[in-house]
């Protein structure tokens, strides 16, 4: 093999590993997504049924009922509107009436959102970003609790 | 006053460091003699700085001294000792302080240990460090000060967060940075290549150990932060590819690829450039780690307490850092002379391949992590990529790297044979095919993949024993002969076969437990029995109990197999008093075959005197921290080679060679 020849197999079997995983990253990309929507783009943007997407919001007052030990109820507002959720398993310890949640899965036919993971924070002041800014422009939150630690200097 | 004398420290510190690296600049720039009576020194003095710094903030930490803000937001008297320390550095400022103790550590440790260097390639390295220095030392001063003191001093201390109140996290932090902060100087030696213009074997077995170490103390960091999230959150998981995880993965997969690389460098003077491009970006994605933990730009699982203009600070550092040093490589990188050609079947040839790999899953991790943020920044939509794009994409390419990774190390340099090299492994083969069989007959339902996963697992660890048997001669040679070889095969030789047995080992767990994984959740009664997974788990009653800072209600589980007790199992939900704060409490019965992971919902919510559990049978998880231990553990062994602490032999004078320790050629 003279020098050019070997030089254009490196190349070339390289540039067809890079391609080949550009493809799948790329179309690991497109299926793997999922959206963050308030449940007011769900009700603007006709979210199809059986699509995945995370739901966030404020856990409405007065919403939350257990149904069993595993199975819950409870609805996920922005201020504006409301979505009814059910979620089967444990919830995380920060889950709490009027706390912000971020929940993920897809809506039934009846237009519920079932949720197969249900997202808490560490800290107890936390707000997921998303949900914050989907608040903000709600114009419910107004930041209240975002910075405790600035108060006190 | 105490604290007074800590926060001067690190202004000083500060000062130093501006001394240390103004002088390589001004002595680069004026070519003048080489400054290395001043940076010498300089590194010693800032790292005693910053060492009084760290301590006087430990100390005011041990002694609740509220009258520090730092100490105050994030420690309570009533905590116990080991977490009052760790809490030190549990939060933004202390870690970030830290951070710069370990870059003063490795700094200091140029200065003292790296007589054998030439004394301008020393004193060029010492500036780069301390250039970091004063960048992120600047940092702390104006955004992240933990000296701040509050007035009135406050009574008492708003607590840690009490999932940070664990063993397991009081050392991750540390052994992260260390393995963060040890690229660094990869990086300083790469600017400083790049400045003197030709670099060689020599830099390359300089380089090494300090990366070495870095991705050893890196492994082991993330292995335990993997631990602890295991445990400790109470998710079952050992992996989320969350942001955070990503941001300490990126800079091992491009540490490792350097690793590798360097080995090139070193043995065959080729892949010149190409060691000191990854040097800067394994750096550079260190650097965009510190960011993206300390920004709070992505939404984590890990939540700290964020700050838009700390976000925008470290933005600068790492454009300023990056932008520079690849600035530098465009237009010095030209300087270096290409070395020795190779076929692509060689050990150059696999050695490039894992780099190209290694750099694909980089770069596909990279694309995971940020594609949210270019797409919020872009459209405003808000989106996350979760686990099924990095399992599609990390898969296949790992699979693909880890199936030839066993043949690497029998090629030969220069010009290999595969059909040589597939004849030294057949035993390997044979037991990975073994392995494939096996898992498909004890496991029937299990998938293709899982089997060869399973194989795979096997083909690297048999594949690396076959590899040193080789070099040993063993079964083929006389035992005096398989024994004068054994001791006269380098350190570093077991250590490359020690950890890449461990990674086999990583596998096996990393398959098992997600193929095999059991889950359930049910609500149970007192004095019901469940069969799972092959136990039988009763639940007796709940009860609660006080600990030193928390209140809390846990359920009395027996566990028994075939009837016979195994142990008592008590899961709980802890309320801490400060902060104010519910955690779960997983219970874990670890055995060989696998964990079993018991954990209870929300107590006292139902009126009847039922409890929701949740169960997990993790199967062979433990392999995945054995193994990532094993790995670190081969670091060890390679570092202690004498070749690598003795350094190079000086085949040409770059300048007068110090008359310190003669290395002995090797």
């Amino acid at each position: 093999m003279t020098r050019k020849q070997r030089r254009s197999l490196f190349i070339g079997g390289g540039l067809a590993v890079l391609g080949l995983s550009a493809f799948l990253i790329l179309s690991a990309l497109n299926d793997s997504i999922v959206f963050f929507y308030s449940p007011t783009d769900v009700a603007q943007k006709h979210v199809q049924t059986g699509q995945r997407f995370r739901l966030g919001g404020l856990v409405s007052d007065g919403s939350f009922k257990r149904l069993n030990d595993t199975d819950v109820e409870f609805e996920i507002g922005d201020g504006n509107r409301a979505l009814k959720v059910t979620y089967s398993g444990l919830l995380p310890d920060l889950f709490r009436e009027g706390q912000g949640v971020v929940a993920e899965g897809a809506l039934d036919p009846s237009g519920r959102f079932i949720a197969d993971t249900v997202l808490a924070k560490h800290d107890e002041n936390y707000m997921p970003r998303e949900v914050a800014e989907s608040l903000k422009k709600q114009g419910v939150w107004q930041g209240a609790n975002a910075q405790p630690k600035q108060a006190a200097r | 006053m105490i604290v007074e004398v800590g926060h001067f420290a690190l202004i000083l510190a500060f000062a130093v460091a501006c001394l240390q690296s103004g002088a390589v600049i001004w002595s680069l720039w004026s070519g003048n003699d080489d400054p290395r009576s001043l940076t010498t020194p300089a590194a010693l003095a800032q790292f005693f700085l910053l060492l009084l710094s760290f301590l006087v903030l430990v100390h005011a930490y041990v002694v609740s001294d509220f009258s520090v803000e730092n100490v105050w937001a994030n420690s309570h008297s009533a905590k116990p000792l080991i977490y009052k320390i760790s809490g030190s550095w549990g939060n933004h400022e202390g870690s970030m302080l830290l951070w710069v103790l370990i870059l003063g550590l490795f700094g200091a440790a140029v200065a003292l240990f790296g007589n054998n260097l030439p004394a301008r390639l020393k004193s060029s390295v010492l500036g780069v460090q301390g250039l970091i220095g004063v960048a992120f030392l600047a940092f702390i001063m104006t955004t992240s000060n933990p000296f701040v003191r509050l007035s009135p001093a406050p009574f008492e201390g708003q607590g840690l967060n009490p999932i940070l109140q664990d063993p397991a996290l009081a050392f991750h932090p540390p052994l992260l940075y260390t393995g963060y902060v040890g690229f660094s100087m990869a990086f300083s030696f790469a600017i400083a290549a790049l400045i003197e213009g030709h670099i060689g074997a020599a830099w390359a077995r300089w380089v090494r150990p300090w990366t070495l170490a870095a991705w050893m103390f890196l492994t082991i960091g993330i292995a335990i932060g993997s631990w602890w999230a295991y445990y400790e959150l109470g998710w079952g998981g050992w992996w989320f590819w969350d942001p955070v995880e990503n941001a300490s993965f990126m800079p091992w997969l491009a540490g490792t690829a350097l690793l590798h690389s360097a080995v090139v460098m070193e043995k065959r003077d080729a892949l010149k450039v190409w060691t000191i491009l990854l040097a800067i970006i394994t750096f550079a994605l260190s650097l965009m780690g510190t960011f993206l933990v300390r920004s709070g730009v992505l939404t984590s699982v890990h939540s700290f307490a964020t700050d838009p203009a700390r976000g925008v600070f470290i933005l600068a550092i790492i454009a300023l850092f990056t932008g520079g040093a690849f600035t530098l490589f465009a237009w010095r990188a030209p300087l270096l002379r290409q070395g020795a050609r190779f076929a692509p079947i060689s050990r150059e040839g696999s050695l490039v391949f894992n780099n190209f790999v290694l750099m694909i899953v980089c770069a596909a991790v990279l694309i995971g992590t940020l594609y949210p943020l270019a797409l919020d920044a872009l459209t405003g939509d808000k989106i996350s990529v979760g686990p099924p794009y990095f399992n599609a994409v990390f898969v296949p390419l790992a699979l693909a790297l880890l199936a030839v990774m066993p043949f690497g190390p029998f090629l030969p340099w220069k010009r290999g044979s595969l059909a040589d090299t597939a004849k030294r492994l057949r035993v390997p083969a044979l037991l990975a095919a073994a392995a494939f069989v096996i898992t498909l007959v004890l496991e029937p339902n299990g998938s293709l993949l899982a089997a060869l996963g399973m194989a795979i697992g096997v083909w690297l660890m048999s594949g690396a024993l076959a590899e040193t048997a080789f070099r040993l001669k063993a079964f083929a040679a006389p035992w005096a002969e398989v024994r004068r070889r054994a001791s006269n095969l380098p350190r570093a030789s077991y250590g490359a076969m020690i950890a890449h047995f461990g990674l086999g080992v990583v596998v096996l767990g990393i398959v098992a437990t997600s193929s095999w994984r059991a889950e359930r959740i049910l609500s149970m009664q007192p004095g019901q029995t469940i069969p799972f997974a092959g136990y039988e788990l009763t639940f007796g009653k709940l009860a609660s109990r006080e600990g030193p800072n928390y209140r809390e209600t846990f359920g009395n589980f027996e566990l028994r197999k075939n009837g016979k007790l195994v142990t008592l199992l008590s899961p709980s939900k802890r309320q801490y008093v400060a902060p104010p704060t519910a955690t779960t409490e997983a219970a874990i019965h670890a055995s060989w075959a696998g964990d079993f992971y018991l954990v209870i919902g929300e107590t006292g919510q139902s009126k009847t005197s039922s409890l929701a559990v949740r169960l997990y049978f993790h199967p062979l998880v433990r392999l995945i921290w054995i193994g990532a231990f094993i790995m670190f553990l081969g670091g060890a062994l390679s570092l202690s080679d004498r070749r690598l602490r003795v350094g190079a032999p000086r085949r040409r004078a770059v300048s007068p060679a110090p008359p310190a320790t003669a290395g002995r050629a090797s």
